[in-house]
């Protein structure tokens, strides 16, 4: 679980578009209020994609599902499982 | 007796029957002077407020018409038949009406304020746009200053629609001085609490009476008067749903009136030759086909909205949902625009002149606003975007 939330960290840093640095950013904080705009929020779900080979399905393109790292990491958690 | 009681409440007129009434009657009348002189169509508005129209869509338990948002598009197609400005600005109030309903009701303040809302039929005008934004909904750089219990707010504006007229203003901002851009909040600013300063003019090819001057709004009010709700979902559950399907009902009144003139051309020429199809009949049933698309398209969209929301379906929220919604403003705002010039080919010169009865020039002139208020090419943008994950075409 540790390196899949390293991952998400690394890809939100880089995608996210956020206006704080990622270490002062907590699992629960909301990554909206953060600066992550819907635009970004689309990148950051195509590099989780590529990252983890899972596809998000339509019904999981919501906001809520990627509002924080805890959210994603829960996602990508139910996702990969349904895989295995 | 049953009977008699049924027959009774079959004569109160429906919500539409009383709005083609003041479309007929009032907008009609002075729809060609709001043009020409770019005023406020007051009498219309006027009619409407009398007819407690203005309140059609609060809940009957606070005093209003507790309709549906399909008579609310009914009611919105009818009015811009007659006086498409007229039809714009009651869209407009009832998207505004739409926000706080929807999202408002758990509130203490805003059941309160949308009774005063039907007791007095206040208009409320939308201060969404915001200079050095560029006409991003989801993007403000002013900000709520709050101190206590009370806030300050200073925005300015681009375009507030009918903002001299209106009693009230519904305003987006930054939730607070140290919010990002896209994290904003709603709120209502009453009469008393704001001045409108600085404002701009509204000399347009089209929607002449919608007097959208742009302004500076300055105003104090109680923190109750935030929406408690994050701006993001309002908009993605209410604000831009039903501002796309009132939009598309009040642009499919104006491709009706035109190709209803259209239509009365074509008739009138063929009394004049019983026997033989006059040339422009042929041109009238391409683009009467086209006015049905145009239809079916936004009665289907209103059925799944109404759907949503009545199951209260987490969709609503959903990038698939955006996607659709937005394809209904682009397709009906195309539509309008070509139906209107059709019908302008088929009047002929009589539907070029301006002081003919088959005149299809304001209707042509209204249509084009409809794929510049929100420009098209954004809504292009945004859906670029989702179909980058989006799945299931």
């Amino acid at each position: 679980m540790r390196h899949v939330e390293d991952a998400i960290r690394t890809i939100l840093a880089k995608h996210g578009k956020l206006l704080i640095p990622i270490e002062q950013i907590r699992s629960g904080d909301d990554l909206y209020r953060a600066g992550m705009t819907s635009h970004a929020s689309v990148n950051v779900m195509l590099a989780l994609e590529g990252h983890f080979d899972v596809e998000f399905p339509d019904r999981m393109l919501r906001r809520s599902v990627f509002e924080s790292i805890s959210a994603i990491a829960a996602a990508l958690d139910e996702l990969r499982s349904r895989a295995a | 007796m049953p009977h008699a009681v049924e027959t009774a409440a079959s004569d109160e007129p429906t919500l539409r029957e009383r709005a083609e009434e003041i479309g007929k009657t009032v907008a009609a009348r002075h729809a060609d002077a709001v043009d020409r002189e770019g005023r406020f169509p007051e009498e219309a508005v006027s009619a409407l407020r009398q007819a407690g129209l203005l309140s059609a869509y609060v809940p009957t338990s606070l005093g209003g018409g507790g309709c549906s948002i399909r008579e609310l598009i009914e009611t919105c197609q009818t009015l811009a038949e007659h006086c498409a400005s007229t039809g714009m600005i009651f869209a407009m109030h009832q998207i505004e009406i739409a926000c706080l309903v929807h999202h408002g009701l758990g509130t203490s303040w805003f059941p309160a304020y949308l009774k005063k809302v039907a007791a007095s039929q206040r208009l409320i005008a939308s201060v969404t746009s915001e200079v050095g934004v560029g006409g991003g909904l989801r993007t403000s750089v002013c900000a709520v200053e709050r101190q206590r219990e009370r806030f300050r707010l200073t925005k300015d504006a681009t375009t507030i629609s009918y903002g001299v007229q209106a009693d009230d203003l519904l305003v987006t901002a930054r939730a607070s001085t140290d919010a990002p851009p896209g994290d904003q909040v709603l709120l209502l600013f009453q009469k008393d609490d704001y001045e409108l300063k600085k404002l701009g003019t509204w000399d347009a090819l089209g929607m002449r009476g919608t007097c959208s001057a742009g302004g500076l709004v300055e105003g104090v009010a109680s923190v109750e008067q935030i929406l408690p709700v994050p701006f993001a979902d309002i908009c993605a559950e209410t604000m831009v749903p039903v501002s796309h399907l009132l939009w598309g009902a009040v642009w499919n009144g104006i491709a009706t009136s035109a190709v209803d003139r259209a239509a009365a051309s074509v008739r009138g020429e063929a009394r004049k030759k019983p026997g033989t199809t006059p040339p422009s009949a042929l041109r009238l049933a391409e683009v009467h086909a086209e006015l049905q698309a145009m239809r079916a398209s936004l009665t289907a969209m209103a059925s799944e909205y109404q759907e949503l929301r009545e199951t209260r379906s987490s969709e609503l929220s959903g990038m698939t949902f955006a996607l659709r919604i937005n394809n209904l403003k682009i397709n009906a705002s195309r539509a309008v625009s070509r139906i209107v010039e059709a019908a302008l080919q088929i009047c002929g010169i009589h539907g070029y002149k301006n002081d003919s009865p088959f005149s299809v020039g304001r209707q042509l002139r209204d249509a084009l606003s409809a794929s510049l208020m929100v420009a098209n090419d954004r809504l292009y943008a945004a859906n670029a975007s989702v179909l980058l994950v989006q799945k299931e075409i």
